[in-house]
């Protein structure tokens, strides 16, 4: 036997502890929760108060300092929700499963979100709430991974056996995004002749994209805040049997 | 430990993972010739869905003709996700997939020759009946070849990625529904290619490129969907 090679850092394999995941966790919280109140807040009064307006759309522009951070956000956790679903299936943590499934419905409100702002800016913009723009139809795409997630979570019973399923449905996934999104963006050219060309945005000024910034950063510290929360539920949640959540439940 | 690999063993092993590929796809395919209602049910539905547009939208022929490519291209999807719960459910049930799961052969060759198996039964007549759908949906007949040549390189990654699906959901009393939740998305890239590649060839337009695309995303699925379908196989079995 060849000696065990220590190339994965002390702090990886601790994480694998719920009980230390929880306690980290709730260190953490207060610091995101507190950034994540100010940037968005500071953003918020920033991009609706002093952003110059837009040239072309007035004030209507405005709606996209909430609708990027939410399609940043609905992609990047995606991304986090498979490669938290591949550690849980390689190094078998269930730490790792909790956060990819508090992952999931965060990622799929995001998603919604994102439609949702990006339909209200539509209408002005381009008098329809739907068109069918590569960047939507990848969107509405991305949402339907995340229901199909969520689904297959919900039907399994047996929480290690629908973590592990979810985990390969997110990782096939995963190998499909740039696919679908590449055949999407084609068969978007090959249908529609440029009628809206909103992907080739011009050049914003600084005084644009700074306040986009902090939202940006708002959005993530948000979404750390209420995946750590969700995680430190699932985690007493799934460990109720634990001698520490018992003692966790009763000093409450 | 090194295990020296001779030629010889090397060619053995070769000719045996041949003769279990054989030994599986030979099984399947009895088994489903045995039970024709689940090999005609799909090509029934198949039919059946494409018979409704001209009912429910317009019996127009230039507008038939407009949206038969992709008319034949979602019926067929449909037919395949018809089909796809029936891969490993029978086998699940009395025992077989647990049995195929401990014995010492590769499950990459077993999956492989089990879809394959599947798409013989379901993707390959859909292509084959798919002439009298464009003829009934007015076709022009110069889109025929693209048709059937999109339909023969793009039914095997139906059947391939449906499998996951499948084989994520075969412990489950109620996997249908899901299976289609779970694997339309992911059927998007080929239904978009394979009813440009009807299109382009309507319109006289180049095909090579539709048909490189749809061939490299069968390769992609031949590689990598077996590995999924057995990793998929063994939570599903063993919860």
């Amino acid at each position: 036997m060849s000696e065990k090679k220590n190339w994965m850092p002390r702090w990886f394999y601790q994480l694998a502890s719920p009980r230390w995941s929880y306690e980290i966790m709730g260190k953490l919280l207060p610091g995101f929760a507190v950034a994540a109140f100010l940037f968005l807040i500071a953003g918020t009064v920033w991009a609706l108060l002093f952003a110059p307006p837009e040239a072309y759309q007035g004030n209507s522009y405005r709606i996209i300092y909430i609708h990027v951070p939410s399609a940043l956000l609905a992609q990047s956790c995606y991304m986090m929700m498979a490669i938290a679903g591949a550690i849980g299936l390689i190094w078998k943590m269930k730490v790792a499963d909790m956060v990819a499934k508090s992952c999931a419905p965060i990622g799929a409100t995001m998603a919604v979100l994102a439609l949702a702002t990006g339909a209200i800016w539509g209408k002005p913009t381009w008098g329809s709430w739907w068109v069918w723009d590569a960047r939507l139809t990848s969107m509405l795409i991305l949402l339907f991974l995340y229901l199909g997630v969520i689904a297959l979570y919900s039907a399994i019973e047996n929480e290690a056996m629908a973590a592990k399923s979810a985990a390969v449905l997110a990782l096939v996934g995963l190998v499909n995004i740039p696919i679908i999104k590449y055949s999407v963006d084609w068969w978007n050219t090959l249908h529609q002749p440029a009628t809206f060309k909103l992907t080739e945005r011009p050049a914003m000024v600084p005084e644009m994209w700074l306040p986009l910034l902090v939202m940006v950063i708002g959005f993530y510290c948000f979404f750390a805040v209420s995946l750590m929360m969700r995680t430190r539920n699932e985690i007493l949640v799934r460990e109720r049997r634990a001698s520490w959540v018992k003692e966790l439940v009763e000093k409450q | 430990m090194g295990r020296i690999v001779t030629n010889e063993s090397a060619n053995s092993e070769a000719s045996s993972v041949l003769s279990l590929f054989g030994a599986v796809l030979k099984r399947d395919l009895m088994l489903a010739y045995r039970k024709k209602s689940d090999l005609f049910n799909p090509l029934i539905f198949f039919l059946m869905v494409a018979t409704l547009f001209p009912l429910g939208v317009s019996p127009e022929p230039d507008f038939l003709a407009q949206i038969a490519p992709g008319v034949v291209w979602v019926a067929a999807l449909l037919a395949t996700l018809l089909s796809m719960e029936s891969v490993f459910k029978s086998d699940f049930e009395d025992g077989t997939l647990e049995q195929t799961l401990l014995s010492p052969q590769p499950l990459f060759v077993i999956v492989l020759a089990k879809v394959l198996a599947h798409w013989m039964m379901s993707g390959l007549p859909l292509t084959l009946l798919a002439p009298l759908l464009a003829v009934m949906l007015f076709l022009p007949a110069e889109g025929m070849s693209g048709l059937m040549l999109s339909l023969l390189i793009g039914t095997p990654t139906l059947s391939l990625v449906g499998a996951i699906g499948a084989a994520l959901t075969v412990g489950l009393r109620k996997g249908g529904v899901l299976i289609s939740l779970l694997v339309l998305p992911l059927y998007i890239p080929v239904l978009i290619f394979g009813t440009s590649a009807v299109q382009a060839a309507v319109t006289g337009l180049p095909l090579a490129g539709f048909f490189a695309l749809l061939g490299a995303i069968l390769a992609l699925g031949l590689v990598l969907a077996p590995l999924a379908i057995s990793a998929a196989l063994r939570i599903s079995v063993s919860g």
